[in-house]
């Protein structure tokens, strides 16, 4: 156990992270250079695009020591957005220490600080490491500057190093063994490991994840998994090379994994407990929290047809992301669908480009929503997270809301445009504080139905990509709500249906019909778009008629030429989604979707 | 010279009865004639200047004859396209269309066009097509505007159009066709109206209008795609539609084809009606096109490759498609929708009587309702303003 280390690499976005492990592992000789891929951690064709780890990941690697000692090293990859913070803070649950990795051109930023609260919280010995010294925009010496006085840390401490060029790596190694403590444990006590991930494998069954506090596992062992109160026979226990290396037993102070034939990722959740049946521990380890959705849309297939295809796609998706939930739903204009919950806008996201990309479906989302509480007059509760169920007003004495408790950090000279976004957000309760002369830590209480949309992105906009965001879910507060329809031509388009604030329903139907209006082609009738309250029509536009779309020739006998053009239309109406005798084309959906949300 | 004709198989001298209704209806005969005195600036279809090609063009056409001869069982339609026909000289078209009577025989009763050039219409050239087995002529005036006529580079005058409608007219031709072109970059109604009115005036059996269609790698392609002329827009396209189908039809015209009108139904072009309802039809001649039951096959659109096929015994067919029943009721319906004539009711899967709003196709009941498509005898047929839309409503229904 003395040469074990478990560690994270904590950073804000793009930041450098996946680099660094990647180089981390490069250095160890694990993968060779030549069959190395870029950013090994993130597998997923998405996480590489956006330079962000959807799914946390772990490996474990060999490292000789400037003291000679052969030091096993876990190094537990953690997800890097605030939609997954629960995730992060289960990974770093499984760690005595963390890279604390900032950028030396950007400095730091709201997560960073997010993220070193959460590793203050788990007592984690922390080791600063400034990233990027080889760009010229480079400030070493501002940066740790900020390591003491924002952080507080000892700025001397720190790491200088360049992920991408390889300058630093071997430095950071001999910290990680001399300054990360080994982990504690007794593997004579009773079983007790803590699940921080779990994966689905097609031929094995759910992959946990997990870290051994006290005991041990071996294969023929029945454990308990405390909070879902099942037991399983272990199949096969072992740690992560660049794949699962099968060993006979994993002893406390462990990283590892465990095969027990569980079918879904969702029967084990993040964040529980493992023990043996025949000799519990005595309770579960602290911070279990059921990763609940918060941000709900209804999917569509664009093709009826497709449905099927859907709830098979849906499925699968489902056996390796427990966060995310998923019902049937069916709307009158677009048909059979699935109402699905989701941690926040970007795991929204990912889902509907994985959908599109690994399952190749064309999909239509509907507007997403948070979940309402709505107070009856017969004095019953019901939260509703699809305007489909919206009570009838004359019932409704009173509305709630959910807050969240926004972070944002950004240079000074900002402030002004910030207040004004998050007050045009409904904001309330501000705080602001300056942990160094030019910078601005804001807080506000805001509404979560007004960040879902694009609030980060106008941050970022607003901020020149300066502004960082982090937040918590705070509670629920009354708020004045009504029901927004969308009709065309006459026709209420069910899927465009929102819950708003009355104050923004104006504004937001005005917005949604211009969008409408700019994304449905003209078609060989005039098209009206109204939004409605009630029977209250509040906000209208219109879309002229067609008249002329008819080629003069059929180019002698070159009928093929003609039919094939006119197929290539087709496809695109089939892309479409058709309510009544209006075609409307995907992108009308996604423009609503996108939409400035108030 | 001698022509032999056979007689048509079946008598049905209905004009309203479709051709692809009859068991084994007679086909269409086409060939190509790739040569151009010059080039016009908005033609996408092929053709050279280069006449020294010419006597190897007409040595590969004659074996091509013969290697498609027998192919089809009798004709009816003779089309003599390009390209412009009327560049060659007398005793090449005599012999043209003699070898193709030998190979093709000619129902009774049968269609024969060439297709000229105004400039090349004179007494000589009429009183020589009255001595041929051709039975019409479609002139390409384009326009009776001398502007127009340049911005298209045609090489002929407003006044040359006339003069030859003249001779043939004073030749005792019966069945004159004449090609207009509307919508081009700068073109008023005003303007577009008068030469409606001159040809009008001239009393032509049949008239093509067609909407300027801006073809790329042509030149008048390349100025509209580049910004640096302008086409009218939907608004005004849609009003040169409607003024010259009311004017037409005022005029005694049936439009029976989006860009097409007869002065009664006898003389509508039974030719390129074929192209428009899967009557079989062989195409000779470079890019030529052709199609018989379900097969459409095209030549190269190369007079080189073209000779040069033949000359090693080759159909020079550049590919070809065999349509499946989608395909092929797709195309019933976009070319039927362009037609008068309209589409069978079946064809769109709904019965004629079913109760209003009962026909299973929303689209369908709202271009009833909006008069943009109207139901008689089982058929489907657009109304004006439903052949303005004929594409949309192809890909729509």
């Amino acid at each position: 156990m003395e040469t074990i280390r478990n560690f994270s690499i904590i950073a804000h976005i793009d930041h450098g992270k996946s680099t660094l492990a990647d180089r981390m592992i490069q250095h160890t000789g694990l993968a060779d250079t030549r069959s190395f891929r870029d950013q090994m951690l993130d597998t997923m064709d998405i996480e590489r695009e956006r330079g962000i780890t959807i799914k946390s990941q772990a490996i474990t690697l060999p490292y000789l020591g400037r003291d000679g000692k052969n030091y096993t090293l876990n190094l537990i990859d953690t997800p890097g957005h605030v939609d997954f913070s629960y995730e992060v803070s289960r990974s770093l649950a499984s760690c005595e220490g963390v890279l604390l990795l900032v950028d030396a051109a950007q400095g730091i930023q709201a997560q960073t600080l997010a993220n070193l609260y959460l590793a203050m919280e788990h007592d984690l010995e922390i080791i600063p490491v400034i990233n990027k010294i080889d760009l010229p925009a480079a400030d070493v010496e501002k940066v740790m500057e900020q390591i003491d006085s924002e952080l507080g840390l000892d700025a001397f401490g720190s790491i200088p190093c360049s992920a991408k060029e390889g300058i630093g790596i071997e430095d950071i190694f001999e910290a990680i063994v001399t300054r990360i403590p080994p982990p504690r444990g007794d593997s004579t006590r009773p079983l007790s490991a803590l699940i921080f991930d779990a994966q689905y494998d097609a031929f094995r069954g759910t992959v946990v994840h997990c870290r051994l506090f006290d005991g041990t596992m071996r294969a023929g062992q029945t454990v308990m998994f405390m909070h879902n109160n099942t037991a399983y026979r272990v199949e096969e226990v072992g740690r992560f090379g660049l794949n699962r290396e099968k060993r006979d037993r994993l002893e406390a102070g462990d990283v590892g994994y465990l095969l027990a034939g569980i079918k879904t990722v969702s029967d084990v959740s993040v964040g529980d407990t493992i023990t043996d049946e025949q000799r519990p521990c005595a309770g579960p380890l602290p911070g279990f929290k059921e990763a609940r959705p918060v941000v709900f849309a209804s999917i569509y297939p664009i093709a009826s047809d497709d449905y099927e295809e859907l709830a098979v796609a849906l499925e699968k998706y489902k056996l390796n992301d427990s966060s995310f939930t998923y019902q049937k739903d069916s709307s009158v204009a677009l048909g059979q669908g699935f109402r699905c919950g989701f941690l926040g806008l970007l795991h929204l996201d990912i889902v509907q480009e994985r959908l599109e990309r690994e399952y190749d479906l064309s999909i239509i989302l509907s507007v997403p929503s948070v979940r309402y509480r709505f107070t009856l007059k017969d004095g019953k509760t019901v939260f509703i997270e699809n305007p489909a169920y919206y009570p009838d007003p004359t019932t409704i004495i009173r509305t709630d809301e959910p807050y969240i408790r926004a972070t944002m950090m950004f240079p000074e000279r900002y402030l002004g445009a910030v207040m004004k976004l998050c007050i045009d957000r409904r904001g309330e309760d501000s705080s602001i504080s300056y942990p160094s002369p030019d910078r601005v830590e804001l807080r506000f209480d805001l509404p979560l139905a007004s960040v879902i949309y694009d609030f980060y992105d106008n941050l970022k906009s607003i901020t020149q990509g300066f502004g960082s965001f982090d937040y918590d879910i705070l509670d629920y507060r009354e708020s004045s709500l009504v029901l927004l329809d969308i009709l065309v031509n006459g026709e209420k388009v069910d899927a465009l249906s929102q819950i708003v604030h009355r104050s923004k329903a104006r504004e937001r139907a005005l917005l949604a019909c211009d969008r409408l209006k700019e994304e449905i082609p003209r078609q060989m009738f005039k098209i009206a778009i109204q939004g409605a309250i009630g029977g209250e029509i509040i906000a209208r536009s219109t879309i002229s008629a067609f008249r002329k779309d008819v080629t003069a020739k059929c180019y002698g006998g070159d009928i093929t030429r003609k039919r094939k053009l006119l197929e290539k239309q087709k496809k695109g109406k089939k892309r479409m989604k058709m309510v009544g005798s209006v075609s409307i084309p995907q992108s009308a959906f996604v423009a609503i979707l996108k939409s400035d949300q108030a | 010279m001698r022509f032999c004709t056979v007689t048509s198989p079946s008598d049905d001298t209905d004009p309203e009865k479709i051709p692809s209704d009859d068991p084994s209806p007679p086909a269409g005969l086409y060939i190509h004639v790739p040569f151009c005195a010059s080039r016009c600036s908005y033609c996408g279809f092929y053709s050279t200047t280069d006449r020294s090609r010419l006597s190897s063009y007409r040595d590969s056409l004659k074996r091509e004859m013969t290697l498609t001869a027998g192919e089809f069982e009798a004709f009816d339609t003779f089309y003599l396209g390009g390209g412009t026909p009327s560049v060659l000289r007398r005793s090449e078209l005599e012999e043209m269309i003699e070898d193709s009577w030998k190979v093709f025989p000619m129902t009774d009763g049968y269609e024969a066009t060439i297709e000229a050039n105004p400039g090349d219409v004179d007494r000589d050239f009429c009183s020589f097509l009255r001595d041929t087995p051709l039975n019409r002529i479609n002139l390409g005036v384009q326009s009776f505007d001398d502007d127009i006529l340049a911005y298209l580079g045609r090489r002929h005058h407003a006044g040359e159009a006339l003069a030859a409608l003249d001779a043939m007219r004073a030749a005792g031709l019966g069945n004159i066709g004449l090609d207009l072109i509307y919508g081009v970059p700068g073109q008023s109604l005003e303007s577009w109206m008068e030469t409606l009115r001159r040809a009008a005036g001239t009393e032509p059996e049949h008239l093509s209008c067609y909407e300027l269609t801006p073809e790329p790698g042509t030149p008048v392609g390349e100025r509209c795609s580049s910004g640096e002329d302008r086409l009218p827009g939907e608004d005004l396209r849609f009003r040169f539609f409607m003024i010259t189908s009311e004017y037409l039809e005022s005029m005694g015209y049936i439009h029976y084809e989006v860009s097409n009108f007869a002065r009664g139904v006898s003389f509508r072009s039974l030719h390129n009606m074929k192209y428009w309802n899967h009557t079989p039809y062989l195409g000779l001649g470079p890019s030529a096109h052709s199609f018989a039951g379900n097969r459409r096959w095209w030549n190269h659109p190369s007079i080189g490759r073209y000779c040069s096929d033949l000359a090693d015994n080759r159909r020079p067919v550049e590919d070809m498609e065999t349509l499946d029943e989608d395909d092929l009721r797709f195309e019933s319906i976009f070319l039927g929708l362009r037609t008068g004539e309209g589409i069978p009711l079946d064809l769109l899967n709904v019965r004629e009587g079913d109760p209003a709003g009962e026909l299973g196709s929303p689209v369908l009941e709202r271009c009833l309702a909006g008069r943009l498509l109207e139901i008689s005898n089982g058929r489907v047929r657009p109304t004006r303003r439903g052949l303005a839309l004929a594409d949309r409503l192809a890909v729509l229904l």
